[in-house]
């Protein structure tokens, strides 16, 4: 089942019913503060968690949801207010008392090591030793018995090198390792982001049996269909300020969104393209073919948005990274701007105004240690690179240009100084959007263009790439997020196992897509809960 | 990503080679090493003098092993700080340090041996301990912590020392040109210390804490590991490693001299021998058995230019070239598995 973040369902459990909350929470934070340098992070924030409950809590990026979770986690100390575990009073100064006291916290990036193994990195720090001499034979059953009490020991092996798993699969023993500490409390940081959907799956089933073991489970998400789905208690976060904490059967989704904006949106997406708009053909490709795609047929044309939907491994990203010269095609045509060129790298790509904002903005989209500024011209002092271009650098025009450009795409940030990597998410993405708009691109390229990035902003960014749209630049789509591809374009495609395997007009509904990106074509009908009808209602 | 057709019916030998040796966790390394090998009978076939097989030839194969030994000890130590994506350009001094405080300390009496060797080891110990409180404590980054902390061994030493100072005695040089049988004392100190090697670094708790440390300092620390102490412990093994190799070189000279340890480039060396046997300059990755591969590499080509008399400035760019070759075969290696 894919997300929809704004879509009101009528919420159907699943789940084993709610078990019965306790009277006694079992973690409990009363009037918290902490103060950075600039922002109150957490102003008197105070939450209860009870045992065999999945609380989510919600609130846009700097709203203090991770503070709080690193307050929790004990890698930060509050500035004051009180920490409560089982009913009395406690400080934690280390991440590893925490952990050792039962609070165990998965962060969105995990904290696992590629070259070890599932059993070393499940126990690191508590190998079972004689002398110090690690018992491995110990030590792999210890991780058997983990694995087989999350039912994965046929899905994982404690011998398994770690960085040779899926996504998924060390989703899994991230929480394996925070089940080994005996947890009481399990601290889930956006867990689904780096998911496709039938993993997705996989894991709410997992987090259920948590909870119906007595786990505490705090459930931080972006993503509000799972929220729905799995909690039972809701806290809503804003500017470092507790909105509130209701059992969700109270609230519905637009109530929720409403309350982390606090302002009720109105329109979700942008307007699609008119007649007018439409240009001439940018991109055309005639069976284009690679080790990882077969025979794509393909035409976009100026002022348009093409969403590519699929399933994560369908191909959608070497598709772009074909387009883009990375993998290039080996055999087919590809014509671009009228042209018959295949790019054979990256730069050829950039030169002739193509650009291609990757899915991991922060590896290969950003020089995360540069000042905004720097970061936006980047591409374009690639493009120009004359001598004349270096005596530019620095230059009052130069600076110009940027801000300009930074006020288009609306990034907010102090100065045009400040570092990247301190910007939050939505402001990096927007500084990389910035960034292929200093080049005039004829074709962009997106590719999740709003992973991990909260409400406001995304809404900000469909509008700033529908407005490049409209100023005569084609785009391609690739997203995860159904609502995201089904509001954002023009026509949609599908593909599944390289290639594209259907073609799907403006406002398809989600089953559609997913009937297409499952692999079945016209044949089979399946048994979906078409979500796109229920929000045309709310609408 | 979408399965290919198998390139050919049957896998030719040096895959089934690969395989093999996957299999049995061997550093990729010994490939080259095998190659290189085989290069050398070749060059003994068409350059030796007489056409002489020299490469098996016990004399020189031994001879081969025993001009790993100074290299290949303080490389293992390297092997350590690296794992923990540190590094140590103090070797080369503390080699230095070492071979000359020996003869002095010794000079030329067999029965201040025993504790010369206690005080140089416990000069090495401090000397680690040094470095690794630099870096973790004052975070100091490691190449301009260390290569402070040589030279001002350095500074030391020169202040003190003009030439080869003192002796060690007869009995000393047993370690560096007496045999048990065959095999000569250096080359089975040698084995005995990448063999406690290995077994530290893949047996211990110590071993699988460098690794996390070396692969992630944050996920280690989240882990409740004393990264600090860690490295540390890693920067003292080094140093370690460093006063034993100094022992063997000057029990090889019989006496020491300030620029032993430069001139032996035992700093670049050992650094280069780690990244040439597999492990990651970034840390967390790699072995001493690669190292070790990567030293009988060198001493291996330096035996061939040898034979087939290349001058000596050749014989550097050539070395030069074997360890860009072999660096970037890796990263190309593992950029086509990836892909």
């Amino acid at each position: 089942m894919a997300e929809n973040f704004l879509t009101e369902t009528e919420h159907e459990p699943i789940a084993p019913p709610p078990a019965p909350p306790a009277a006694q929470p079992v973690l409990e934070v009363a009037h918290i503060a902490k103060q950075f340098p600039g922002v109150l992070a957490l102003d008197d924030v105070s939450v209860a968690f009870y045992p065999g409950e999945v609380h989510a809590v919600v609130g846009e990026n700097g709203a203090g949801k991770s503070t709080l979770m690193k307050v929790l986690a004990g890698a930060i100390r509050p500035d004051s207010g009180e920490l409560r575990f089982d009913g009395r009073p406690v400080t934690f100064n280390h991440p590893a008392e925490a952990q050792q006291a039962g609070i165990s916290i998965i962060y969105q990036e995990f904290n696992l090591l590629p070259e070890r193994t599932v059993a070393e990195n499940i126990f690191l720090g508590r190998e079972p030793h004689r002398f110090g001499v690690i018992d491995y034979k110990q030590l792999e059953a210890d991780t058997l018995a983990v694995l087989e009490r999350l039912e994965a020991q046929d899905l994982i092996s404690p011998t398994a090198q770690l960085g040779t798993l899926s996504v998924a699969q060390q989703q899994i023993v991230e929480i394996a390792k925070a089940l080994s500490f005996d947890a009481k409390v399990l601290i889930m940081d956006e867990p689904t982001a780096a998911l496709a959907s039938q993993e997705v799956a996989v894991l709410t089933d997992l987090v259920r049996r948590l909870q119906a073991g007595g786990m505490a489970i705090i459930y931080i998400s972006h993503r509000l269909v799972e929220v729905f789905d799995l909690a039972q208690r809701v806290t809503v976060l804003k500017d470092g300020q507790k909105v509130t904490t209701e059992m969700i059967g109270d609230l519905n989704m637009s109530r929720i969104v409403e309350l982390m904006v606090g302002r009720v949106l109105s329109e979700y997406f942008p307007e699609r393209a008119r007649p007018e708009d439409i240009g001439e053909v940018v991109l055309r490709l005639r069976g284009a073919s690679n080790d990882a795609l077969h025979d794509i047929d393909l035409e976009l044309r100026a002022g348009e948005i093409i969403g590519i939907a699929g399933l994560q491994g369908s191909g959608r990203t070497a598709l772009a990274q074909a387009i883009f010269g990375v993998e290039p095609f080996e055999t087919g045509t590809m014509e671009f701007a009228g042209r018959a060129e295949l790019f054979a790298t990256p730069s050829q790509a950039i030169r002739r105004r193509l650009g291609y904002v990757t899915e991991d903005r922060k590896y290969e989209g950003l020089a995360l240690k540069q000042p905004i500024n720097d970061n936006i011209l980047l591409t374009l002092r690639t493009l120009q690179n004359k001598v004349s271009r270096v005596f530019r650098n620095g230059t009052r025009s130069d600076r110009e240009m940027a801000l300009e450009l930074a006020r288009r795409v609306d990034v907010r940030a102090p100065t045009m100084e400040r570092e990247v990597r301190t910007l939050s998410g939505g402001n990096q993405q927007k500084v990389v959007l910035a960034k292929w708009l200093a080049t005039d691109a004829k074709l962009l390229i997106f590719d999740e263009p709003t992973r991990g990035i909260d409400v406001e902003a995304k809404a900000s960014i469909h509008e700033r790439i529908r407005e490049l749209a409209r100023a005569g630049t084609a785009v391609l789509m690739i997203s995860s997020e159904l609502p995201e591809v089904i509001g954002m374009s023009d026509r949609i495609l599908v593909m599944w196992d390289g290639a594209i395997i259907g073609e799907l007009p403006a406002g398809a509904s989600e089953a559609e897509i997913m009937h297409l990106a499952t692999g079945q074509k016209e044949d089979t009908k399946y048994e979906i809960r078409d979500t796109s009808e229920e929000r045309a209602l709310d609408s | 990503m979408t399965a290919l057709t198998p390139s050919a019916a049957s896998p030719s030998v040096i895959d089934r080679a690969r395989a093999w040796a996957r299999a049995r966790n061997i550093p990729p390394v010994y490939g080259i090493l095998v190659i290189i090998f085989f290069v050398s009978i070749l060059a003994d076939l068409f350059f030796g003098i007489d056409n002489q097989l020299f490469i098996f030839n016990p004399t020189i194969l031994t001879n081969i092993l025993v001009r790993s030994v100074a290299l290949g000890i303080v490389a293992v130590g390297q092997t350590f700080v690296v794992l923990g994506a540190s590094i140590d350009l103090s070797v080369a001094y503390m080699i230095s340090v070492t071979a000359v405080g020996a003869s002095y300390l010794m000079a030329g009496d067999p029965n201040r041996v025993w504790w010369t060797v206690i005080v140089l080891f416990v000069v090495g110990a401090v000397v680690g301990l040094v470095n690794g409180t630099i870096i973790t404590k004052l975070k100091v980054n490691p190449l301009i912590a260390t290569l402070g902390v040589g030279l001002i061994l350095k500074g030391l030493l020169n202040a003190s020392f003009a030439n080869f100072a003192g002796s060690v005695p007869i009995s000393f040089q047993a370690f560096a040109y007496n045999a048990i049988g065959p095999l000569p004392i250096s080359v089975l100190v040698l084995f005995a210390v990448v063999i406690a090697g290995w077994f530290l670094l893949r047996r211990t708790r110590y071993g699988a804490h460098l690794y996390a440390v070396g692969g992630s300092e944050e996920t280690a620390r989240l882990s409740g590991l004393h990264t600090d102490r860690i490295l540390t412990i890693a920067h003292v093994i080094c140093s370690m490693t460093a006063v034993l190799t100094g022992l063997f070189v000057v029990s090889r000279l019989r006496s020491g001299a300030p620029w032993v340890g430069t001139d032996g480039l035992y700093d670049l060396e050992s650094i280069a021998a780690t990244v040439i046997g597999g492990t990651a300059l970034s840390g967390g990755k790699g072995g001493v058995w690669g190292t070790l591969a990567g030293v009988l590499i060198f001493s291996l080509l330096d035996t061939m230019f040898n034979q087939i008399g290349i001058d000596a400035y050749m014989k550097q760019i050539l070395r030069g070239a074997v360890i860009i070759l072999a660096v970037g075969f890796y990263t190309f290696r593992s950029k086509a598995e990836q892909g």
